[in-house]
């Protein structure tokens, strides 16, 4: 085809995977589709697995909110086609039923914090990006590191078979409190739905320990001669931070889900006490704390927001840099907020139980101490504009989701001092404010970082391009909706209005946004169909898009794109390459970049 | 069959859009990479300067639209409230300020320093004094926020004061319980595997000896009812707040106030009314307006509709509604409510307040 052909011409043969002569290759196994795509032990294919069981999960999940949204926005419409579609269940006279409405937001939560943000976001940029930018053959156990691909994957598994079993998924909210998590006879939901739910959430803890490990091992131990710690690119150092994170956060949500099985099936009373059920009568436990629960639930839950956005930082302060053309304003400074928002994320997890009854000095402290993230956070905003600042910038479309999620992570962390003031808490606390408020600055604005991420790095997937023009349709439309979706969700949360409700119609408090609800969930049919549109381009450019030709399409400095267009396992031909300067020489001396591969001229400028 | 058309159209759609988008990718390479990159640079950059004023307009029209319907468009309806919503306009503007200054900095930035040949970007990796101006600035203003925010905190969770009316209330999936202390002032005790139909809170109305329980004569004057409880404008009111089977909450939005109502551990909230119920509905000028108690916690299916009503009513108004609510110790046991022997209604409620302060006198 003559448009093939455009696209092709250029293609340069010089720097591909086929060189052979490199000694790695040589005493490396021959590799069949199983070892190649399945059961890889290569972290780029697994990346890509990652990456993509993180996509799949991101349309269910996509879809779920677009089932409860509809509820939500258009309660008295009737849609018989779903019923056809999904079941009597999930779907009666064509309206979605209230046990339905709780298991899509609960399994909605569930999957986009943990399977998409953390697996999805972490996992995929974790294992694609840190070997190849510290310069490592792979990760330090290719192994362990296949195994968290395959926990994940059977966790997934289990998650998906929970939403078909009879009682339904899980529907006790994605924090999943007992009591309601422990009695299916208080939700049915909360039986074998909550079985399901605990034996994936445990399998993912499994995945995300052993990855966790293995990032970390990898940083600390086989980074190439010259690299420094503090010539790594801020992307390694926030998978890094993250990776201590979930190591040291996720065995304690573990612990807590091994007593809540305990309680569900060995009558321990750990999180039970004084429970009469209607229609059960009384239940012999006795002397247990629920709170307990919500101690252990966000010992992990606080971090786990960390873990998710932590990433995004990272790669948008080296998408930033790069298309802006210029250093990373203060890159100490941006390691030590790192650093301190990695600490102060062990220590602000009460801020989320301000209204279960906490001691009020206690909860003084967990005050302090939450407004205390908001320093380093100011700090990382102000210094990535300062780096846009006399840029030369280049609007990728993933400097475009870079910029994005700056703008979004203000407008969601502002509001993070409101929530984080414990006397506002109280009246904001479960409102479609905190709805409005975590939406915008963990998940939308760390899909702007996975999608930044993606875009910046797929030629380096892939050795081809993704769609611009998609790309840039696909950024102006999601940017447009996720602030036309949540930024009036604040007023409702303004108006009292408490989160997690099928109807609002018997309520003369909050029954007067009906319009905003249908116009919210208009908008988010159309950001959702655009995400569709992404995905298309995503595997479209798979086999059909543009081709790179340079080993280095965007000047950039980091050790990634030293290595061959489409590199082997193994990732570089012959030798790793020495580093001998930061990432972050652009725009020095005249020179519009520095590759870290390039020895310090003794003339040089000192920074 | 629409159903089916609007996928077919939206089908069409993408269709489209996928071709143009590949049909401009062909033209990019054909015009040369270099040439292509510097067009989508400038409609990028204008679309960023553009996104922010319309998102700028867009927010004071939103602002239009949705203020009024908020709580923040008419008085708080209790003490705290008031300080809740001060508290909250100053962070408001605070946050806000940082807003504008920081949105208007990142696309103003984005547009301005887009990519031309003619500037060299400036290498600037880093500036002490500017990061020691940014890290002070902003904890001097977040301890301002803390300091107004502790203080209200410990003034909303200190001891209520000592004349506050107490109420005990009990969420169930899914609805509210009340009880009143009636008029021995005291809350009898209950134990959880006492509930059954006639009393759903498990007071301790009888010895039980299998549950080496005693009966509470505290507890036979209690005054128990579901779905609506009074209190008193101008009159703190103290909640005590149980859950009989799964977290709930307590959420009282007018009176900007919330607490959860946990299995096996009590937790408490104290406020002040400061309209009537029929204030309210004058105020603003809505008949229907009750001060809603909402579930704000996730407690099952039914969770949307777990519903109470405070009516908030002077002291008369609730003198007399008092004065006619039996304790629910007479429902269980009707043959010993005195107000079933021929006299006056009034008269029997005084009289069987004596009664029962009788009773409990002798019990002890």
């Amino acid at each position: 085809m003559s448009n093939e052909a455009v696209l092709h011409t250029n293609v340069e043969g010089a720097i591909t995977h086929d060189e052979h002569h490199d000694e790695h290759h040589e005493h490396h196994h021959h590799e069949t589709f199983i070892t190649k795509y399945v059961f890889s032990q290569d972290h780029k294919m697994i990346a890509k697995q990652f990456l993509i069981t993180g996509m799949v999960w991101a349309v269910l999940g996509g879809l779920m909110s677009v089932l409860f949204r509809l509820q939500l926005g258009y309660p008295d419409s009737h849609f018989p086609f779903l019923e056809n579609i999904l079941g009597k269940w999930w779907v009666q006279n064509g309206q979605i039923t209230a046990q339905a409405y709780y298991a899509l937001v609960t399994t909605h939560g569930t999957v986009l914090v943990f399977f998409v943000l953390t697996a999805g976001l972490s996992g995929t940029f974790a294992n694609f990006l840190i070997p190849l930018q510290v310069g490592a053959r792979d990760m330090a156990s290719p192994f362990l590191n296949m195994l968290s691909y395959w926990f994940f994957f059977s966790a997934s598994v289990v998650m998906l078979s929970s939403i078909f079993v009879e009682t339904g998924p899980f529907s006790g909210g994605w924090t999943a409190y007992p009591p309601l998590s422990a009695l299916k006879d208080a939700s049915p939901g909360s039986g074998t739905g909550m079985d399901l739910w605990l034996i994936a959430m445990a399998l993912f803890v499994v995945s995300s320990l052993l990855g966790g490990l293995n990032y970390i091992v990898t940083i600390l131990n086989l980074r190439t001669k010259g690299m420094s710690m503090t010539r790594l690119p801020l992307t390694i150092w926030s998978l890094f931070f993250t990776a201590v994170l979930g190591v040291l956060s996720f065995p304690v949500l573990l612990s807590g889900f091994i007593l809540l099985i305990f309680d569900r099936n060995f009558g321990t009373s750990f999180y039970l006490s004084d429970i009469y059920i209607s229609g059960v009568g009384a239940l012999p436990n006795e002397g247990g704390n629920a709170i307990l629960f919500q101690h252990l639930f966000w010992f992990l839950g606080h971090p786990e927001v960390y873990i998710i956005l932590l990433p995004a930082m990272g790669m948008v302060s080296e998408i930033l840099s790069v298309n802006s053309r210029k250093p990373i304003f203060g890159y100490m400074a941006m390691v030590g907020s790192l650093f301190a928002i990695a600490i102060l994320a062990f220590l602000v997890w009460a801020h989320h139980m301000f209204v279960t009854g906490l001691n009020p000095f206690l909860g003084s402290i967990f005050v302090l101490l939450t407004l205390l993230i908001a320093v380093p956070s100011a700090i990382k905003v102000f210094n990535w504009l300062t780096t846009l600042w006399r840029g030369n910038i280049r609007f990728t479309p993933a400097m475009m989701f870079a910029i994005g999620f700056v703008s979004l992570f203000i407008s969601g962390g502002l509001t993070g001092i409101w929530l984080g003031n414990s006397a506002l808490d109280i009246h904001l606390h479960d409102t479609m404010f905190i709805v409005a408020h975590f939406h915008i600055v963990m998940g939308v604005a760390s899909m702007f970082g996975m999608f930044a991420g993606i875009y910046h790095w797929y030629p380096k997937m892939y050795g081809r391009y993704l769609n611009n023009t998609l790309g840039y349709i696909h950024f102006w439309i999601t940017m447009v909706g996720a602030y036309l979706i949540f930024w009036p969700m604040h007023y409702e949360g303004l108006a009292g209005m408490p989160r997690r409700y099928y109807s609002y119609s018997a309520w003369e408090s909050f029954k007067q946004f009906g319009g905003l609800n249908q116009f919210i969930s208009t908008v988010a049919m159309i950001v959702f169909s655009v995400q569709i549109l992404f995905l298309l381009n995503f595997f479209y450019s798979i086999w059909k898009g543009r081709k790179v030709t340079t080993q280095n399409p965007y000047g950039s400095n980091t050790l990634e794109w030293t290595a061959p267009i489409r590199p082997g396992h193994g990732n570089w031909p012959g030798e790793i390459p020495e580093v001998h300067r930061w990432a972050y020489d652009y725009a020095k001396d005249g020179r519009e970049f520095i590759p870290q591969t390039t020895p310090v001229d003794p003339n040089e400028a000192n920074h | 069959m629409s159903t089916f058309f609007t996928i077919a159209v939206i089908a069409l759609v993408f269709l489209i859009i996928f071709q143009i988008a590949k049909a401009s990718e062909y033209v990019a390479v054909l015009k040369g990479e270099e040439k292509s990159r510097k067009e989508n640079n400038k409609v990028n950059g204008f679309f960023m300067v553009s996104f922010l004023i319309m998102g700028l307009i867009g927010i004071y029209w939103c602002n239009e639209l949705f203020y009024g319907k908020t709580l923040l468009a008419h008085d708080p309806a209790s003490v705290q409230g008031e300080r809740v919503d001060s508290m909250m306009r100053l962070t408001l503007v605070i946050t806000g300020f940082v807003f504008i200054i920081t949105q208007v900095a990142l696309f103003w930035f984005a547009y301005r320093y887009q990519e031309t040949d003619k500037r060299k970007p400036y290498f600037f990796p880093h500036n002490n004094t500017m990061e020691v101006i940014w890290t002070v600035i902003p904890a001097i203003a977040l301890t301002v926020l803390v300091v107004i925010g502790l203080r209200n905190w410990f003034s909303f969770t200190g001891e209520a004061p000592s004349n506050a009316l107490q109420v005990e209330v009990t969420g169930h999936q899914f609805g509210w319980t009340f009880r009143y202390a009636g008029n021995d002032n005291k809350f009898g005790k209950k134990y959880y595997k006492l509930i059954d139909a006639s009393n759903s809170l498990g007071l301790q109305w009888k010895d039980s000896a299998d549950l080496n329980i005693k009966d509470d004569p505290d507890s036979h004057d209690d005054i128990v009812l579901d779905a609506t409880m009074y209190v008193i404008k101008d009159k703190p009111v103290k909640l005590l707040i149980n859950s009989r089977d799964v977290v709930h909450d307590v959420g009282l939005t007018e009176f900007r106030m919330k607490q959860d109502a946990v299995p096996g551990t009590p937790t408490t909230l104290w406020f002040t009314p400061k309209f009537t119920t029929r204030e309210m509905q004058e105020k603003l000028n809505n008949p229907n307006f009750e001060y809603e108690i909402s579930c704000d916690q996730m407690c099952g299916n039914g969770h949307y509709s777990m519903r109470g009503v405070i009516k908030v009513v002077s002291q008369f108004e609730f003198d007399a509604w008092m004065a006619g609510q039996s304790p629910a110790y007479y429902g269980a046991y009707p043959d010993k409510d005195p107000s079933k022997k021929p006299l006056p209604a009034v008269a029997a409620a005084d009289s069987s307040a004596k009664k029962v302060a009788m009773v409990s006198s002798k019990a002890k």
